[in-house]
């Protein structure tokens, strides 16, 4: 009991969350690396994701001598609570985790917990490359501050499949009239999953007059008033989804086995590659095409991170500078790989590296980069926590 | 030369009650048999000599082979073999391969050990059986194996726990026969625990009854 | 020499297994308490006091999931018994039963989240039964949008439980069957006048049930707070209460781990609760049953029925789990897949190949920690059998109830408190820590697996040994241990699918440095994707069903000449 009670008042002292190399000093943060394992702490639910991740492995170990581990993940929330037991536990020289696939909520909470190393990610070498004007230096609302670095960004589209959905839905209120003409045909994955959240917020775009608010801290005066369209679109469309809302998705994936399966014709995703990925896999039938409301779509970005107590932050910096790599980011975009939005300026590069972007078929099912649409900024994550809560005392616990 | 086995006071007790008294001396090349009904401790009797009595059976007096007091050795040490009612023949070896379990160690070499069993199969009219598995043989081959591999391991006294009552009665009086000839000819004390009085009669020896 | 050192060794095992067991399980529960009472160091706002309960209290999914995880409990393990009880009543003794166990046992080992997927694939509304009916009778074109999976009553849960209890069940009867002399018991209940199924109810159930109380315990506990087929089968909204403390463990709001350890002392309180009642319903059982034995009423008339309908469910918790198998194993090698067809368009290896080296790595680390963790329980298990042979030090009383404990405490309850206590000892993650954490879990399986053949084998194999001049181990060795070869193997089969179907301690103890097949099949499933699920499930069932195979075909290589051993 003494013991545990030292380390925990060991744990609460404040830490100095210093890389044993400067991020600066580049060709040191490389000479440190040579020869270091990073184990990265990734959601391991994809496997075009996870076949990602393994050759972003055999790449680092050819060009820089690090060995990367995968550490697959159900939930990214794990990586948290991990880092967090280390803490307590008073290890805070070599942690289990050298990187994580993070954003949003999780990222929120690690700052904040003070379990991040850095800044760091405007001191790779291929910051430089990245396109400013996406979403990379706000992460739901909260400045990265250079705690984390991107790696591809996202925007919402939805997936349609046009063997019984014939033309796209302008709007979240043709989504609900056909929904009701069409009951059991669509769902959402079930909030708090994140993009089961995201299609709330979506919503909430699609249904209130002024998004402004949404940027700032939620304000207890005026929440009720902001959401209640939302509430009330969405008790319009419960009964009407699959399974009458009794049941819903755990997951962006399974979403796409019930299309696969013809339980569901229309579909939410954050990635506007996806459809085409699934359809390249297998996983979705090739009638299947995307949209994306009008007035635009949500986006954000997918960030790297590193905790405080990792014992290889110089080769976990190595890997997210390699993810931010025209290879890589190529090789990211291309649906027969992962089908992800780049988060480089292509036009800026040079031409042969240009060409990697220029030469890949973005897919059957894939807009293209005029089709997207603007990309709205994520609501400050205090509005996704009210809603969520929201949302599960209202449908989350009502099954009958 | 042989000794004799001697029970010296054998008292053994459960929680405080004693079930038998014993003070009995069995003479090289005879067989002492005792009887009673079942629940009177014969098998009882027969693990306070080889030394596997286990709590809650206590006992106190001495277990004896000449001079030698036996009481403190564990069961491997005592030098006494026994016969059980089943022939008890290790499943998992061959019949040569039970032999060569009880041959004593103090023989050496394969070819000399081998030799031995052999020898042993051939006394028992059992020659060319080494390779069989045991459940293959008759009840009364099975009974010979098994007397053969405890007079391989050279015991200085023998007990026998009703070992012929699973045979039938033509079998039966060869057994008896085969088997207290053998302990004659070595020179063996042998403890008969039965309750069929052909046995004791048999054996000609004296006869004490337990219990009752 | 060796003699003195191992008198010293020996008698030492039963309390060192038992600290192998109890001091993680008791580190643990500590673990647990502490943050459910607000103390939590490194988490910034934590303060001693109830805040924890309040906000679990608040939580307004918390009624609806307490009952879940009391009725989908309760349920299982009442349906299971009843199936074992009147499948074992019916056709004890003949070759249908025979048959039934040949066909169950194995099914034992399966892993459980790999049944419910084979389950899940069968019967949901794009499933493969429903697949089945549309070519054939229904005509349907697209599924029909009713709920079946993950139903809000946790039906389906309960059908997921029930399919891999049975043969737990079954197989722990059936060993219980051998010391209630049943056979004899129930041949004279019937020439007492009784009907097959109603003498052994009578006669023989009470002394098998006092048997198999404690495995039936463990179901029970097990049933109640299991949470991957609970994700994989049971209810969202709410979850079970089990699945919830998990998210709450794993949400990214740090502050919400104070609540699952609450969430974590309820859950443990509620499995005391349920077997507190169970106890509670099987003294009036005893009573009614008691009475019913008095009226001597021989009721002979429904026993026809009565018997063709018990093999019935039974039947049908063993095709469920072979079909399941056999679905996964389709759709690991399925192209195109899409409804109302009942096979795949395309047939392709393309899944295998992708997974294929990634596979055989976690494979053979899956295999290695099973091995590990299956010798050390063996030979923990050995050591206190023998050491209850040689100096009848037994662990028979408290120490079976001790055994049982770590199978009867939720493990949600205390192995996010094992982590944080292996963190503080410097033991994290790693082989090594995981390894240690299954022994906790494979040892009571690997030491019941082989306790009662140990205790029937005949002793007096050991004294004839004695007398033949064989120190006690010469005798286990030569002796004991070969005859008891299949035993042996078929404990040590069971501690291998025992190790391989553990996801909670291999993720929190090896800190997901550690993949094995089921924590990789579990974070597969959050994906949905059916075509790696197959594989992955298909190779966790592999690794857990191969070792059952070798435990049965072994012995009968080895022993061929030897009939004496050949008797099941």
């Amino acid at each position: 009991m003494t013991r545990l009670a030292t380390l925990g008042l060991a744990a609460l002292l404040p830490l100095a969350a210093t890389a044993q190399t400067d991020p600066a000093d580049w060709d040191a943060v490389l000479e440190a690396a040579d020869g270091q394992t990073v184990y990265w702490n990734a959601w391991g639910g994809s496997t075009t994701t996870n076949a990602f991740i393994a050759w972003v492995g055999d790449r680092v170990a050819e060009e820089y001598g690090v060995t990367l581990e995968h550490v697959k993940l159900s939930e990214t929330a794990d990586a948290v609570s991990r880092v967090l037991s280390e803490k307590a536990a008073g290890e805070d020289d070599d942690g289990a985790i050298d990187l994580i696939w993070i954003n949003g909520k999780n990222f929120a909470a690690m700052k904040e917990n003070d379990l991040l190393f850095g800044p760091f990610a405007e001191s790779l070498p291929n910051w430089a490359l990245v396109d400013q004007t996406k979403p990379v230096s706000v992460d739901f609302t909260i400045p990265t501050d250079g705690y984390e670095s991107p790696w591809a960004a996202a925007q919402v589209v939805f997936m349609y499949d046009t063997a019984d959905l014939a033309e796209p839905l302008p709007d979240m209120a043709a989504i609900l009239d056909w929904a009701q003409a069409n009951p059991g045909r669509f769902t959402y994955p079930q909030p708090p999953d994140f993009l089961g959240s995201t299609f709330l917020k979506q919503a909430l775009y699609g249904v209130i007059d002024n998004p402004d608010v949404l940027l700032e801290p939620v304000n207890d005066a005026d929440y009720d008033a902001v959401t209640a369209p939302l509430w009330d679109y969405i008790d319009a469309l419960t009964p009407h989804l699959w399974r009458e809302g009794r049941a819903y998705p755990q997951t962006g994936p399974r979403q796409i086995q019930l299309m696969a399966d013809d339980e569901i014709d229309l579909a939410i995703s954050f990635s506007p590659g996806e459809a085409s990925t699934a359809i390249a896999n297998f996983q979705l039938p090739d009638t299947v095409r995307t949209f994306v409301p009008e007035g635009g779509s949500i986006g954000n970005a997918s960030f790297v991170a590193i905790p405080y107590n990792s014992g290889s932050k110089e080769g976990a910096m190595v890997v997210a500078d390699f993810l931010l790599s025209p290879e890589a980011q190529a090789r990211a975009l291309d649906p027969q790989n992962l089908g992800y939005g780049t988060v480089l300026n292509v036009s800026a590069l040079p031409a042969e590296e240009r060409a990697l972007f220029e030469n890949i078929d973005l897919g059957i099912a894939t807009l293209g980069p005029d089709e997207l649409g603007p990309a709205l900024p994520e609501p400050h994550p205090s509005w996704m926590a009210r809603i969520e809560e929201d949302w599960v005392a209202r449908y989350g616990v009502a099954a009958d | 030369m042989t000794d004799a086995l001697r029970l010296e006071d054998l008292r053994v007790s459960l929680r405080n009650e004693t079930l038998f008294a014993l003070d009995l001396e069995v003479m090289p090349g005879h067989v002492t048999s005792i009887m009673g009904p079942s629940g009177t401790g014969k098998s009882t009797l027969l693990a306070a000599i080889i030394g596997t009595l286990r709590p809650p059976f206590e006992m106190s007096g001495r277990v004896c082979l000449g001079q030698t007091d036996l009481t403190p050795l564990p069961p491997e040490a005592r030098g006494i073999g026994i016969l059980y009612q089943d022939d008890l023949l290790f499943p998992h070896l061959s019949v040569a391969e039970n032999l060569a379990f009880g041959l004593s160690p103090r023989l050496r070499g394969r070819a000399a050990r081998r030799a031995a069993v052999d020898a042993a199969l051939a006394r028992i009219d059992m020659a060319g059986f080494g390779d069989r598995d045991p459940a293959t043989l008759s009840g009364g081959q099975k009974l010979r194996v098994s007397l053969m591999r405890a007079l391989l391991s050279e015991p200085r006294a023998l007990l026998l726990d009703e070992p012929f009552s699973s045979l039938d009665v033509a079998l039966r009086q060869l057994m008896r026969a085969l088997v207290f000839d053998q302990a004659r000819d070595r020179g063996l004390p042998v403890l008969m625990v039965t309750h069929d009085p052909e046995d004791a009669e048999a054996a000609g020896g004296p006869v004490v009854t337990l219990g009752g | 020499m060796g003699w003195v050192s191992r008198r010293r060794v020996l008698p030492a095992l039963p309390a060192l297994t038992l600290a192998v067991l109890l001091v993680p399980l008791g580190a643990g529960l500590i673990g647990t308490l502490g943050p459910a009472f607000g103390w939590m160091p490194g988490l910034a706002g934590a303060q001693p006091g109830l805040d924890a309960f309040r906000a679990l209290l608040a939580w307004p999914g918390l009624p609806r999931a307490v009952t879940l995880s009391l009725s989908t409990g309760l349920a299982a393990t009442a349906l299971s018994l009843a199936i074992v009880a009147l499948v074992t009543a019916a056709w004890g003794g003949t070759r249908v039963f025979a048959a039934l166990r040949r066909l169950l046992s194995p099914l034992l080992s399966v892993p459980h989240a790999a049944a419910a997927f084979g389950l899940a694939f069968l019967i949901a509304p794009s499933g493969w039964l429903m697949r089945l009916a549309s070519a054939w009778a229904t005509g349907l074109e697209r599924p029909p949008d009713v709920l079946i999976v993950q139903d809000p009553l946790g039906l389906t849960l309960i059908a997921g439980l029930v399919v891999k209890e049975v043969p737990f069940l079954l197989l722990m009867t059936i060993a219980a069957l051998g010391q209630a002399d049943a056979t004899r018991a129930q041949t004279v209940a019937q020439t007492l006048g009784y009907g097959r199924t109603t003498g052994w109810l009578k006669a023989v159930f009470p002394r098998v049930y006092a048997q198999i109380r404690l495995p039936v315990y463990v179901v029970l506990a097990f049933s109640m707070t299991v949470v991957d087929v609970a994700i994989i089968l049971g209810p969202n909204t709410p979850p079970t209460l089990s699945v919830q403390i998990l998210r709450w463990m794993t949400d990214p709001d740090l502050s919400l781990r104070l609540q699952a350890a609450a969430g974590a002392v309820l859950q443990l309180a509620l499995v005391l609760a349920a077997l507190a009642l169970w106890r509670l319903v099987e003294i009036a059982t005893a009573r009614l049953g008691r009475a019913w034995v008095l009226r001597g009423a021989r009721a002979r008339l429904g026993e026809p029925a009565l018997r063709g309908l018990s093999v019935l469910p039974a039947g049908a918790a063993a095709a469920t789990v072979l079909l399941g198998i056999a679905i996964l194993a389709l759709w690991s090698v399925a192209g195109l897949w899409s409804f109302p067809k009942a096979l795949p368009d395309q047939l392709s290896l393309r899944s295998w190949m992708r997974h294929g080296p990634e596979l055989a790595e976690i494979a053979a680390r899956t295999v290695t920690i099973a091995g590990l963790a299956t010798l050390a329980s063996l030979i923990l298990a050995l050591g206190c059998l023998e050491a209850e042979h040689r100096d009848g030090l037994t662990l028979r009383r408290t120490g079976l109830w001790l055994l049982y404990l770590p199978l009867l405490i939720p493990q949600v309850a205390f192995l996010p408190g094992v982590q944080t206590a292996m963190l503080l000892l410097g033991l994290d993650g790693g082989l090594f820590a995981v390894t240690a954490a299954h022994v906790i879990f494979v040892f009571p399986y690997v030491f019941l697996s082989l306790g009662d053949p140990f205790r029937a084998w005949d002793t007096r194999y050991a004294t004839i040994a004695c007398t033949l001049g064989a120190r006690a181990n010469r005798v286990l060795w030569r002796v004991r241990l070969p005859m008891l070869l299949a035993p042996v193997l078929t404990a040590s089969a069971v501690g291998v699918a025992v190790s391989v179907g553990q996801y909670l301690p291999t993720l929190l103890v090896g800190g997901g440095r550690v993949p094995t097949l089921t924590t990789e099949a579990v974070a597969l499933a959050s994906g949905g994707d059916r075509r790696a699920i197959g594989v992955f499930a298909l190779a966790q069932t592999a690794a857990a069903l191969v070792p059952f195979a070798l435990a049965l075909i072994l012995p009968r290589l080895l022993y061929r000449n030897r009939r004496g051993l050949l008797h099941d």
